[in-house]
């Protein structure tokens, strides 16, 4: 059946593209204008990028950001291709609930997860800093790593396993010669996810980082409240580039064989 | 260590449940420490006196649940549930004619599919300065009306309730086109052959059929932009400035400058207990999936 798509249809949806477009577009365009307060165009210039690599604090950023990043990654990749691991594989009491209550975390709005572990962290007298932004960062990035992890395993052969198995080769074996190579594009790519997550998380973080430990987004955020400097447009742009090209790395991984 | 090694492993071998738990602890463990104890926590925190400091102070209390009959408080609620419900219903008008386009559309299917899941991974804090860089006084918009003549004077749009809304649609707007498009994607031609056979106007055969059966993608759509605009706090907060505060901006104020512990878990436990009503409908209303589709 092809009946043509409305013409008035098509250009109601290009409106609508315009929109989830334009403003990022815009930004991303303005890094690169010479000219510090006006929004006309003055000619191309790199110095917004330029002064980024003197401002200290966002260096610091950066620097936490990668730390916390790095660390939240590796702990939620590993842990959260465990939780999978059983999840698929196993039997146990109790199961569903666990299944369902692993999707929690998703739904449940940033502010409550940050108030919920600053109150936790209060009570408990741990200092704030980037032990506690890590420690929140994987407790919301395990969700989303279980989640890629379990559709690669659904898709994924359990003969394979058996198969060695019958060869004489034991549990241990057989899970790092025959499921871990078939299940790593899918712990590459929830594990790059949870990076991107952490990476990004501006509420949370907030919430939970003490002095002298802000990450990138809470140094963002300051510059976005204090004024409207071009760096912002600069650093945005960064931002912008880094996640896409994550995600794309994600993404490939998801659909390698 | 060899031995170590196979005695454990024929430990778990015996033990199918052992082996289980083995896998499920680390990831279970930070999960309960760190997600759901930290809420029993607030919790407790919602129930017990303000401390002086900041804090809560031994006792318990019934006061800041019963706060929220407050005018004000009351207001910031109405405010918070309006604004969710009006920016899901915007995001339900303007998503749902693309994610009919995208389905419909064969050769660019996967260029727009793309442009709508990039927005989805860009950063949130992001998006919400690149509307402030659009609305402000100074911001491109104005400088362009004021170019083309239409207005003389900078147009107040940032800090008004008309800011807050754009960015709400703007930021979730591809949560609701996604799930729209899936199920729209999974339709079933011969069935609108079927009604154009039979003599349905194309009106009539998107009332009949496509919009029915796209009924479970608007329903989780809904969903997957409702609960966030109930929680959202960076929007209102960059965007609405002080007068425009939605219940995140509130709890978030008692943590800051306000230091009412106690009464900011209140907020924020109700928003949680809002968010898992949501789900619960939904989940409802997905197992009943069929009954959707009206009844001949």
């Amino acid at each position: 059946m092809s009946m043509p798509i409305p013409r008035w249809l098509i250009g109601f949806a290009g409106v609508v593209y315009f929109f989830l477009h334009l403003p990022v577009l815009v930004l991303v365009v303005f890094s690169f204008n010479d000219s510090k307060f006006s929004v006309d165009w003055r000619g191309f210039t790199l110095q917004w990028y330029q002064r980024l690599l003197e401002r200290p604090d966002i260096l610091r950023g950066l620097k936490a950001s990668l730390i916390v990043g790095g660390a939240a990654t590796l702990i939620s990749a590993v842990f959260g291709t465990l939780l999978a691991l059983a999840l698929a594989r196993q039997r146990f009491r109790g199961r569903r609930m666990f299944e369902g209550f692993i999707y929690v975390p998703i739904v449940t709005p940033e502010i409550v997860t940050g108030i919920s572990l600053l109150l936790l962290f209060a009570l408990l007298k741990i200092p704030l800093g980037l032990t506690t932004i890590t420690i929140a960062h994987v407790a919301f990035c395990i969700s989303f790593v279980v989640i890629v992890v379990l559709a690669r395993l659904e898709g994924m052969d359990e003969n394979l396993e058996e198969a060695a198995m019958i060869l004489g080769a034991d549990e241990v074996t057989t899970f790092w010669k025959v499921t871990v190579p078939q299940l790593w594009p899918g712990i590459l790519s929830g594990a790059l996810l949870a990076f991107t997550m952490s990476f990004d998380d501006f509420v949370i973080t907030s919430f939970v980082s003490g002095p002298g430990s802000s990450t990138l987004p809470i140094v963002v955020y300051g510059m976005v409240r204090k004024n409207v400097e071009p760096s912002i447009n600069a650093i945005s742009t960064i931002i912008l580039l880094a996640t896409a090209i994550l995600i794309y790395l994600a993404d490939r991984l998801a659909r390698a064989k | 260590m060899g031995t170590m090694r196979e005695r454990a492993l024929a430990w778990l071998y015996t033990r199918p449940e052992a082996r289980a738990w083995a896998l499920l602890a680390p990831g279970g463990f930070w999960l309960i420490a760190f997600f759901l104890v930290p809420l029993l926590v607030m919790f407790a925190y919602s129930l017990m006196p303000r401390g002086i400091y900041g804090g809560v102070e031994p006792g318990f209390t019934l006061e800041h649940y019963t706060r929220f009959f407050d005018p004000l408080y009351l207001q910031v609620l109405k405010r918070t549930f309006a604004w969710s419900i009006a920016c899901t219903v915007i995001c339900l008008l303007l998503g749902y004619p693309v994610a009919y386009v995208i389905a419909r559309s064969t050769r660019w299917r996967t260029l727009l599919l793309f442009l709508v899941v990039l927005p989805f991974w860009t950063s949130f804090l992001v998006r919400t300065f690149a509307m402030i860089f659009l609305m402000r006084d100074t911001g491109l918009f104005n400088s362009w009306m004021m170019k083309v003549g239409l207005i003389q004077e900078p147009l107040t749009i940032l800090y008004t309730p008309f800011a807050v809304m754009a960015g709400l649609v703007y930021g979730f707007l591809p949560f609701m086109i996604l799930p729209i498009y899936a199920s729209l994607e999974k339709l079933d031609q011969s069935l609108l052959e079927a009604a154009e056979v039979l003599g349905a106007r194309p009106a009539a055969r998107f009332r009949q059929v496509t919009l029915p059966l796209s009924m479970p993608g608007v329903v989780a759509g809904s969903l997957l932009v409702f609960i966030p605009a109930l929680g959202s706090f960076l929007t209102s907060d960059l965007l609405g400035g002080a007068k425009q505060v939605m219940i995140g901006n509130l709890v978030q104020n008692q943590f800051s400058s306000a230091r009412n512990w106690p009464f900011g878990s209140a907020a924020s436990f109700i928003v949680m207990a809002l968010v898992l009503a949501a789900v619960t409908w939904y989940l409802r209303v997905r197992d009943a999936g069929v009954r959707i589709v009206p009844p001949k």
